[in-house]
């Protein structure tokens, strides 16, 4: 709304001062067929249409995902599939546990898995990273430079590059098959590292050097200033944390032997290798369990994460 | 004790406050950097000193030299598909989602219904890979049960169903339509906290300053006050497109057919954990962890913040 007027400035002028005229309601009617013209010009109808579109694509699976988990086992198996379903049923949903087959670990501890080292971990990365980053932006410590550009470069190596000298790591320090290596080798990521800083580099020092002056202590100035302001980027961190965790295959994959360790994920894999269709319904009910907890996390977070007055806060 | 304290007292407590506050602030990044610095930084040192050795985890090491840098380049034809495949991929994948979701971050942040258009860009990069990736393989199903076959089909557009993951040559567009569709990435959401993180009396001062339409703006405004977010987007990008693996593997399966599919990461999981040449495979890393920090040089050239 506001952007829409800023932009045309002359017409907003114009506005302004009609306003200050006595309006009749002629001219409000005017000002308000104005404003919807504006609004229904074509080629913005044009681009609402083209976004919805492109939408649609991208949730079709999402969409059949959620609609096949609710199907009963005789429209399962109807062709051509359809992308709605009769009569809904929670049946899938009850059968998980028959759908993992072979093994006894039941789906719910998959769950708890899941939930214990994303947790874990998210807090853990959001309190260590968001210190380190504010110490490397703020502190003048000595080296910061220099581990800033080792940080940059890190940014651009993936994990795929040390997926192997890091096993041989956590091999060696023992944390392989403990709940341990699902949290301690991604609390740090050099992503959250960077994301932060940068968002710290844009806090005013004399917000902190104030204070300093009022006698605050580093941990209080960090709780009570800094981690307020960071508010957003930590949303952000958050959000990007626990997709990432609760979504990772290849950690569990390669560092848990143990079954009754492992995460969703893997049980996902487990079900689907079992694949026939009328395992369908139960692969699908599973997979809206493991995607729903992200978009829930997500949803909340939004507000916070989107929210321009918290950077407005920042600058000045 | 307040009014005992002597000048002489007041110094050394001074000092005794400031050291504690430097330990203080050692305190803040210890624990981080230490992380940082055994899961990311001492995997790349470690990879680096194995990619000069023959190791196979049974037998202990021995020094080989550039050898099998040697090999990878000279001798290995596999690897040369599989760097010109990752290259195709990332050509084509790399620009368009980077710009897909610099566009359309753009977009939304214009539009109403603002966060109902996020989320639903950024759903599916929230979804499981795993889940996502089944369905759409599903819906890529070569057979005629396949659902965009069924309607290819169905409208006559196609008279027999199409080998979609099958055939070699439609594997690597699925491969990189499907990762599109899959995943804004997490820059989307990147660029749109950075959209909303300029200042509006920028725009204002520049509607002032004779700046027309939203494309002086851009060009003007928004570009330039974006370029940490962009430069964040692009190193992501790049970093993502080399190490195009999980899709790749899930749509074409491993080895895929004709070696189709086979990128530079599935040669090095093919050489580490199905034949255990770990000397070898940390060689594959090193040469792509080389690529990709040069290629993230060059984005940091690019968007360079000039102030």
């Amino acid at each position: 709304m506001a952007r829409a007027k800023q932009q045309a400035i002359p017409r907003y002028m114009l506005t302004q001062q009609t306003a200050t005229l006595p309006s009749s309601a002629v001219t409000r009617f005017f000002r308000r067929l104005r404003h919807i013209r504006r609004w229904f010009k074509l080629s913005h109808f044009l681009l609402y249409i083209f976004m919805l579109a492109l939408i649609v694509l991208m949730m079709l699976p999402l969409v059949y995902m959620v609609v096949t988990a609710f199907k009963p086992i005789d429209e399962l198996l109807i062709y051509p599939p359809r992308f709605y379903v009769s009569s809904p049923t929670l049946d899938n949903f009850k059968n998980l546990s028959a759908a993992i087959s072979s093994t006894s670990v039941p789906f719910s501890r998959y769950v708890f898995n899941s939930l214990l080292t994303t947790v874990a971990t998210v807090f853990l990365t959001v309190v260590i990273c968001a210190m380190c980053a504010y110490a490397l932006a703020k502190f003048n410590l000595k080296g910061a430079n220099f581990i800033f550009a080792v940080l940059v470069m890190a940014l651009s190596f993936g994990t795929q590059t040390t997926a192997i000298p890091s096993y041989l790591i956590t091999n060696a320090l023992h944390l392989n098959d403990t709940y341990w290596v699902m949290i301690i080798p991604k609390i740090v990521s050099s992503y959250y590292l960077f994301l932060l800083k940068q968002f710290c580099d844009q806090i005013p020092g004399d917000f902190i050097e104030a204070a300093y002056l009022d006698g605050a202590g580093e941990w209080t100035i960090f709780w009570k200033i800094i981690m307020p302001c960071l508010k957003p980027a930590l949303s952000t961190v958050i959000v990007f944390a626990f997709v990432a965790n609760w979504n990772d295959y290849f950690n569990a994959l390669v560092y848990i032997q143990d079954q009754a360790m492992k995460t969703l994920p893997l049980a996902l894999q487990l079900i689907n290798q079992t694949g026939t269709l009328s395992r369908q319904g139960a692969m699908q009910a599973a997979s809206l369990l493991t995607t729903a907890p992200t978009i829930i996390i997500y949803v909340v977070m939004q507000a916070r994460v989107l929210d321009a007055m918290g950077y407005s806060g920042i600058k000045s | 004790m307040q009014t005992a304290l002597s000048h002489a007292d007041a110094v050394k407590a001074g000092k005794r406050t400031r050291r504690l506050r430097t330990i203080n602030r050692y305190m803040f990044v210890i624990p981080g950097l230490l992380l940082f610095f055994v899961f990311t930084i001492l995997p790349l040192l470690v990879g680096a000193f194995y990619s000069l050795t023959n190791y196979n985890m049974i037998q202990p090491w021995s020094f080989v030299g550039l050898e099998n840098f040697k090999t990878l380049i000279l001798e290995d034809d596999l690897f040369l598909t599989a760097v010109q495949n990752t290259l195709v991929y990332a050509i084509i994948y790399g620009p368009t989602s980077f710009l897909l979701a610099f566009v359309l971050a753009w977009v939304i942040n214009n539009l109403k219904f603002r966060k109902a258009f996020t989320l639903g860009f950024y759903t599916p990069t929230l979804a499981s890979g795993i889940a996502l990736s089944q369905i759409w393989l599903y819906f890529f199903a070569g057979d005629r049960y396949g659902l965009f076959n069924y309607y290819l089909l169905k409208w006559g557009i196609i008279t027999e169903p199409i080998l979609w993951t099958t055939n070699p040559d439609t594997i690597m567009p699925v491969v990189i339509f499907v990762s599109l569709m899959m995943s804004m990435g997490n820059q989307f959401l990147v660029f749109l906290a950075g959209l909303q993180n300029i200042p509006k009396d920028l725009y204002e001062a520049a509607s002032i300053d004779g700046v027309k339409n939203k494309f002086q703006e851009m060009a003007y405004i928004t570009w330039p006050q974006m370029k940490p977010q962009l430069l964040f987007g692009a190193v992501n990008t790049v970093v993502g497109s080399f190490g195009v693996f999980d899709i790749a593997v899930n749509i074409a399966g491993m080895p895929s057919p004709e070696y189709a599919a086979h990128t530079i990461v599935t040669h090095l999981y093919d050489y580490a954990f199905t034949r255990f040449q770990m000397g070898y495979a940390s060689a594959i890393s090193i040469v792509l962890a080389i690529t990709t920090i040069l290629l993230g040089r060059i984005c940091m050239r690019v968007f360079r913040t000039t102030d």
